[in-house]
């Protein structure tokens, strides 16, 4: 296999890039498995490699009913941050941080993550002290956050609206500057490649289509490739857990589907150099700009269940509306494309990593719209789960019982109505 | 390129000449030119410059598929970056420049890229930039990385964006119609044309400013239009389709002032529309492929048609010695046309040979072709030269000549425009006949027409146009009628399909996606590093994420990637494509919604008295409420501690109109009240308020207020400002969806009811002075709790409950709105007559935080009502909404963080809401609680707050403990006392 | 945009509803077991195709509705008024 590097890059160039390996394999499918991944989605590929890597799994398979990351590893909108306060979400935030400070060197792949920061804007003495208990929290274990005055936000992103007869006049921001963007499609591959190095077969164009299960175990699972047997069994199927699931005859999931959309304008030269956030007076909407150039953004979801890959009009104005009164120079800029994906969204918030009624299985699911900062810890938690069949302590609440407990980790204090999680 | 405006012909209008400059210079055009005809006309061919290698780019199409005439338009604050120069209409005083170029497009210094082209291959930057090279060495982290992102980023993006506010205004509209037609073609004017001569509705939208479609690329009447325009059809031209969405709903974008030299203030720039239609006719034309060839990017090679639109519809021959390449009949009529105006044509087919009407069509005028001929590597970096092109054998394409020309045109197929129907989902398949992507059958009330779906002639689409217009006529229930459309005809001489020129010996750079610079080459690498979907191959390689979003070059790069598969089309598929079909602005989606109309204002009907005392104002959700009433040279702290002070020893008057407000009445209203409150209300006297706590299903808190009983069956309940909506959504749907026994109705009548709190020890007093009859205020008639409804003086009806949020003895009061001013004036004559003032939200919660009360900073959803350490209002001989979910082990257990009180060790520094309280030595973690309301207290003379506490009071009665706040203030030493820290006891508010 | 056929008020654009949520849970009595109230509160078919779901017509005749609709092509089959009575305040048989 060729190490990327600035060598491998001007080699191949010299030699008409005739000699790049496959980035993976495309292996037939074996009759077992130690394990079996459902879903070569950013969490299912992060699995496999820390399943690999960190436990010495072998006999490792993915089994993806369409093409690698083509969920919502390559419909979201890319930011990454661990701006987060309750206990579990906290630590394990931090450590998907942590992981993608060292991602491009660890799989040899640059997933681009520009820890460029993330800053959500303030518009009131209030969310300023909410938003300085969330901060605090984040610097008494040790990560970054700041809270900035008005001054330096003005010197740090000069062209947000800052008149004071806008709606909602900024007074300043909560900033997390190890947080930032990355490669969305960059991530998947990456994580692709590392684990295929490590023997992970990548099987794409294989739909688990039925699931058979004896003595409380599940024993393999139908594909439109053969039967596939598992001695251990992951589900990390984003937007299709509950049909999954169901397939599996386990009944209900505190989870609804629904979608969100994203958006990119026309690509243009540098305009904004972080991540902003904005979130007033009823509006949710983040922005950033891609290094390609086009703004990336996004708002809330459509507010109706939904499992179509299409989004609709109201949302689509409330974003351009976020957008222009935050960033008024953005009234020119044109939208380029809009889609949307399908979300878990859990009645909490907060996602599953857990085992399941089944002794042999185990669920990855309920990411709501949060999934993607969070790939490489849900990876290493989920593997260290699959490997050692306990959840490690800091997803010890990130079980399907937690409601029974009364033990919600419930970010936005929204509670059991899964649209308003985000 | 030597291209020239031709003295006749054309459908410009050459009496109306227009000035415009382009990049500093003076050029002239005239109306109905583009910005690219009239650039073309004046000699300009190097418009832009690619998006990675910075090549010389010139126009390469006339229409929304432009990938290399993108520029910038205007200056200052009203630039616009990236517009296509094909599609922009030309008036008077248009200023454009070339963009992505320095120092201009003609000569870029970025144009070095080119020189290391072969290192740049797709995805060449995920595979170093990570660290120091050559082997990625250095930091682990992302540093370098970010170092070189910046030069990345610089390098990257196409135009600059104004920085500045965008000036214009913005419109949304909404309509309804009959049937919508897309496109004004020959079949979009007929099935218009038929839909609305049997009566319908018919909205006709065309994206061009001319109606006509493929029509203005002809010479010819146009006779469509005439009957359009006689017809009763609304006609909508500058307006783009540019997304279908569920239930027949469009997005439309109307342009109304972009091709304005000066527009009138009262319109907007653009419009955009949500059209609902009953039916949708797609007749979005087609757009001509271009292929794969060594340097088919150079300025000068077009589609041939856009050779066609130039000359018919602009009055521009854009070359004198032309080289037509085809693999299909359509570019027949284009050499025809353009040897007819002068111009020396010879064409290079890839078909072996042609017959019938085509043939002749080519001898009659006198065209030179080369069959089995394709166009191989072109030359002239700024302007194309020569083409050297191939003849293909058993082995594959060989070189086979070299023609000089000054214009190439290609024209290798065309496709559909199924975009539209792709926005619905429909996928559309792969027609081996035609060469191209159909659209399909959709299942909903939707039809498509013309050459978008594969009629390539006049007649063919104009049939087709009409049997579209007759299943929008079966589907609305005017006709009966079985029109079939005719068959896809093909071409009279089949079509030969080819993408790509490859000859074997010969390194040939030949872009598929000339924006984003994708060329063949990446194509193949992206296959042989095994992203072979087409979805992985498009975000590998970048092809069809440019401007175009494709249009240009994505079915060649499918076909290429099928190749190297060994594949047909088909198997490998299409990528979706997304809303919109072109860039819309941002501004036109968000019309008026914007700056200070970003969302409503609520104000309350004081808020105009309230501002003439000086009311600073406070956001408050939707809400604007006073913050504080500074008097001369006051800050706010100074403002609110003197409102504070005044409030406790005489009276203070606040705003509380924002709480919601519901009426509930009806036999059961006191039976539904117990059951969504936690206390019990089923013995409220008539004529008594009660304060309750309402739960959400999951047993958290969901809301708190006081709740009136005004008669047998008519409560009067209060909310908080921030869940008056909520509370309102949810009290309708348990009545409606759960409860549907209980005979009782909510009505919220928060908007007619103006609120007034008086509080302080004088509050009687002056409550009593403004009152019809004083007798009905006195402690025995209005006791703690009570509620009367009377009158003021001036007959102005009010309803009194004498409630307390300040701790002081205090009195809510609320009128009609429209009286509020009334209220406010006499109210203010007998305050001041006592040295009482006003107070804001400031003071408001300086007051609550003293007394321990709870607002939404303490009840944010995670609270449980024994956090809020008022588990007593939890009822134990009653059900309740919550009750059972609130006993779930988690919720109920001990050492839950719950409220205290806090004050500050030394009693002379502050601390802030938001820190966390931590013991002594363990300043880390989670500490042990949180603080959420901190104030200044005029009463205690120092800082004091209220938090959360794991254990409460109890576990931490006179300990000390850190308040931790690294983001600001640093650490303060607090001791831990009990939540009621002013007036434990309640003396005041009874008194 | 969603087109609801509002029983009191006529088509309208889905932005002037708001969505519930899942239309086929019946809420257990205020003193069922733990177990039912979890259940009901917190567990979801989440069915792609058909359902029965909430919608309030907020922005109109604040009518919560009972609506038959595939959360897979957003078609509705069906709209009703989740207060079977509620139609009788207007005389009609909606």
């Amino acid at each position: 296999m060729t190490r990327y590097s600035a060598w491998s890059v001007f080699w191949n160039g010299l030699t008409g890039q005739k000699n790049w390996d496959r980035a993976w394999r495309d292996p037939e499918p074996k009759k077992e498995y130690d394990v079996i991944i459902v879903g070569g989605g950013l969490h299912g590929l992060a699995t496999a490699y820390y399943l690999a890597k960190n436990h010495g799994q072998k006999n490792i398979a993915i089994l993806e009913k369409g093409w690698l990351g083509g969920g919502n590893a390559g419909r979201n909108t890319t930011i990454v941050r661990s701006n987060y306060f309750m206990k579990g979400n906290r630590e394990f935030y931090e450590h998907s941080l942590k992981l993608w400070e060292g991602l491009s060197h660890d799989l040899n792949y640059n997933v681009m993550f520009s820890q460029r920061a993330h800053i959500s804007l303030l518009h009131s003495p209030g969310a300023r002290d909410g938003a300085a208990r969330r901060y605090n929290t984040m610097r008494l274990h040790g990560s970054d956050g700041e809270i900035w005055g008005l001054d330096k936000l003005k010197k740090e992103v000069p062209h947000l609206n800052y008149s004071p007869n806008s709606r909602f006049p900024i007074i300043g921001a909560a900033v997390q500057r190890r947080a930032g963007t990355a490669r969305h499609d960059a991530v998947a591959w990456g994580y692709a490649r590392a684990a295929d190095q490590l023997g992970v077969d990548i099987i794409q164009q294989c739909e688990v289509t039925g699931t058979t299960t004896k003595n409380g175990k599940m024993v393999s699972v139908e594909t439109n490739r053969g039967t596939i047997k598992g001695k251990k069994i992951g589900f990390a199927v984003a937007g299709n857990t509950s049909r999954v699931w169901q397939m599996a005859g386990l009944g209900k999931l505190p989870i609804e589907t629904h979608k969100l959309q994203a958006f990119v304008s026309e690509p243009l030269k540098p305009l904004l150099d972080q991540v902003v956030v904005f979130g007033v007076g009823g509006a949710h909407f983040y922005i950033s700009q891609s290094d390609k150039g086009g703004m990336v953004f996004g708002g809330d979801l459509d507010w109706y269940k939904s499992y179509a890959q299409r989004g609709n009009l109201p949302i689509v104005q409330d974003v351009a509306e976020c957008a222009t009164s935050i960033l008024p120079c953005l009234g020119r800029v044109r939208l380029l494309r809009h889609w949307s994906g399908v979300m878990d969204m859990s009645m909490d918030g907060t996602p599953f990593i857990c085992k399941t009624p089944l002794d042999n299985l185990y669920l990855n699911a309920g990411w709501n719209y949060g999934g993607f900062k969070a790939s490489p810890a849900s990876g290493w938690y989920f593997a260290d789960l699959i490997a050692n069949d306990r959840p490690h302590e800091h997803i010890a609440n990130h079980d399907l019982k937690r409601f029974e407990r009364g033990y919600n980790i419930d970010e936005r204090g929204a509670g059991p109505d899964p649209k308003l999680h985000g | 390129m030597t291209a020239k405006r031709l003295s006749s012909g054309g459908r410009i209008d050459r009496s109306q000449s227009l000035s415009f400059k382009w990049d500093g210079n003076i050029y002239n055009g005239y109306a109905g030119d583009t910005l690219a005809s009239a650039l073309m006309a004046n000699g300009e061919n190097v418009l832009g410059r690619s998006f990675k290698y910075h090549r010389p780019r010139g126009i390469m199409s006339a229409g929304v598929e432009e990938s290399g005439a993108i520029v910038t338009i205007g200056e200052g604050a009203k630039k616009d970056p990236n517009v296509k120069a094909t599609t922009q209409e030309l008036y008077d005083g248009l200023m454009a420049s070339g963009q992505n170029a320095f120092p201009s497009v003609r000569f870029d210094f970025g144009g070095v890229n080119n020189l290391f082209n072969k290192f740049f291959a797709a995805g060449f930057y995920y595979k170093t930039f990570m660290g120091l090279p050559p082997f990625e060495w250095g930091s682990k982290g992302t540093w370098l990385w970010m170092q070189y992102e910046k030069v990345i980023r610089n390098a990257a993006g196409m135009g600059r964006a104004s920085r500045e506010f965008d000036p214009d205004t913005y419109e949304h509209g909404h309509d309804f119609c009959d049937v919508m037609v897309v496109g004004s073609g020959p079949a979009g004017l007929t099935a218009a044309l038929e839909a609305s001569d049997a009566g319908l509705d018919v909205l006709l939208v065309e994206q061009d400013f001319m109606l006509g479609g493929d029509d203005l690329n002809r010479a010819g009447d146009l006779d469509l239009i005439a009957a359009v325009e006689a017809s009763n059809i609304r006609v909508m031209t500058r307006t783009t389709a540019f997304g279908l969405y569920d239930y027949g709903v469009a997005g439309l974008l109307e342009r109304v002032t972009d091709h304005m030299a000066e527009a009138p203030d009262y319109m907007p720039r653009q419009r955009f529309w949500t059209v609902r239609a009953k039916y949708t006719i797609v007749a979005s034309g087609s757009l001509e492929r271009h292929v794969a060839f060594g340097h088919n990017d150079r300025p000068g090679i077009m589609t041939a048609n856009a050779g066609a639109a130039y000359l018919n519809r602009h009055g521009v021959l854009a070359g004198e010695n032309i080289v037509i390449s085809t693999n299909n009949d359509s570019a027949y009529s284009v050499a025809a046309d353009l040897a007819g105006a002068g111009a020396s044509v010879s064409m290079l087919d890839a078909r072996e040979t042609i017959a019938g009407a085509t043939a002749e069509m080519a001898s009659g005028a006198g065209i030179d072709i080369t069959f089995n001929a394709a166009p191989m590597r072109a030359h002239g970096p700024k302007g194309i030269k020569k083409l050297e092109y191939a003849s293909n054998s058993d082995h594959g394409w060989h070189h086979a000549g070299t023609v000089s020309c000054d214009l190439a045109l290609i024209s290798c197929g065309w496709s559909p425009v199924v975009n539209l129907l792709s926005h619905r989902g429909v996928k559309p398949v792969w027609n081996h006949e035609n060469a191209c992507f159909m659209p399909v059958e959709s299942n909903e009330p939707l039809a498509v027409a013309g050459s978008a779906t594969g009629h390539w002639n006049r007649e063919d689409c104009i049939a087709s146009g009409r049997a579209a217009a007759t299943q929008a006529m079966n589907a609305l229930g005017v006709s009966k009628t079985q029109v079939s459309a005719p068959a896809n005809a093909g071409w009279e001489n089949p079509i030969e399909p080819l993408y790509e020129v490859r000859v074997d010996s010969h390194k040939l750079k030949s872009f598929i996606d000339p924006q984003h610079d994708v060329t063949s080459d990446d194509v193949r690498l992206a296959h042989l590093e095994g992203f072979v979907s087409v979805e992985h191959l498009k975000r590998y390689t970048t092809l069809g994420m440019a401007t175009d979003q494709g249009k240009m070059g994505n079915i060649i790069g499918i076909a290429l990637m099928a190749e190297a598969l060994g594949k047909d089309i088909p198997e490998v598929g299409t990528t979706t494509f997304r809303p919109p079909y072109t860039p819309i602005s941002l501004g036109a989606l968000t019309g008026r919604g914007v700056y200070d109309h970003f969302r409503p204002l609520r104000r309350t009907p004081m808020n105009a008295w309230n501002l003439e005392k000086g009311a600073v104002m406070m956001e408050a959700g939707l809400w604007h409420r006073p913050w504080y009433f500074p008097e001369k040279g006051e800050g706010i702290s100074e403002a609110y501690i003197r409102e504070t002070e005044i409030t406790r020893n005489k009276v203070g008057l606040c705003d509380v109109t924002s709480l919601g407000k519901i009426a509930v009445q009806g036999p059961d209203a006191t039976t539904f009240l117990n059951r969504i409150y936690t206390n019990a209300f089923a013995k409220l006297a008539i004529g008594k308020a009660r304060y309750g706590i309402m739960l959400r299903d999951d047993g958290m808190v969901m809301d708190d207020g006081t709740t009136w009983r005004l008669s047998e069956d008519e409560y009067f309940m209060t909310t908080t400002t921030a869940h008056a909506a909520k509370v309102m959504v949810w009290l309708e749907e348990l009545l409606q969806t759960r409860w549907q026994d209980l005979k009782v109705h909510v009505t919220s009548v928060s908007e007619q009811w103006a609120g007034i709190a008086i509080a302080g020890p004088e509050s009687r007093n002056v409550l009593s002075k403004i009152a019809s009859n004083a007798a009905e205020v006195t402690n025995d008639e209005l006791p703690f709790m009570g509620v009367t409804q009377t009158t003021l003086k001036g007959g102005i009806p009010v309803r009194i409950a004498r409630i307390s949020f300040s701790g002081e003895m205090a009195y809510e009061a609320y009128v009609p709105s429209d009286y509020s001013r009334d209220l406010m004036d006499m109210l203010w004559e007998e305050t001041t007559k006592v040295g009482g003032c006003l107070y804001g939200t400031e003071a408001l919660g300086a007051m609550r935080v003293e007394k321990g009360h709870v607002t939404g900073t303490e009840l944010d959803g995670r609270v449980t009502i024994e956090d809020a350490g008022l588990g007593g209002m939890a009822s134990k001989k009653k059900d309740y909404i919550g009750n059972v979910l609130r006993k779930r082990p988690e919720m109920a257990k001990e050492g839950r963080p719950q409220l205290v009180g806090i004050f500050p060790v030394d009693r002379s520094k502050k601390f802030n809401a938001g820190a966390i309280l931590c013991e002594k030595g363990k300043v880390s973690g989670f500490g042990v609680g949180w603080t959420t309301g901190v104030t200044h207290s005029p009463s205690f003379g120092h800082w004091l707050g209220v938090g959360f506490l794991e254990g409460g009071y109890k576990a931490w009665e006179g300990k000390t403990l850190i308040a931790s706040d690294p983001t600001r203030a640093g650490d303060v030493e607090v001791e831990i006392v009990s939540p009621h820290m002013y007036d434990p006891k309640g003396e005041r508010m009874h008194g | 945009m969603l087109r609801i056929q509002c029983p009191f008020c006529g088509e309208r654009d889905h932005s002037e509803f708001t969505y519930g949520g899942d239309g086929s849970i019946e809420y257990p009595a205020l003193d069922a077991s733990l177990e039912d109230w979890t259940e009901a509160v917190f567990m979801r078919e989440n069915i792609r195709g058909s359902q029965l779901e909430t919608w309030q017509h907020t922005s109109g005749c604040r009518s919560w509705l009972l609506v038959e609709r595939d959360t897979m092509t957003h078609e509705i089959h069906s709209v009703k008024l989740s207060h079977p009575d509620m139609g009788k305040a207007t005389g009609g048989n909606r």
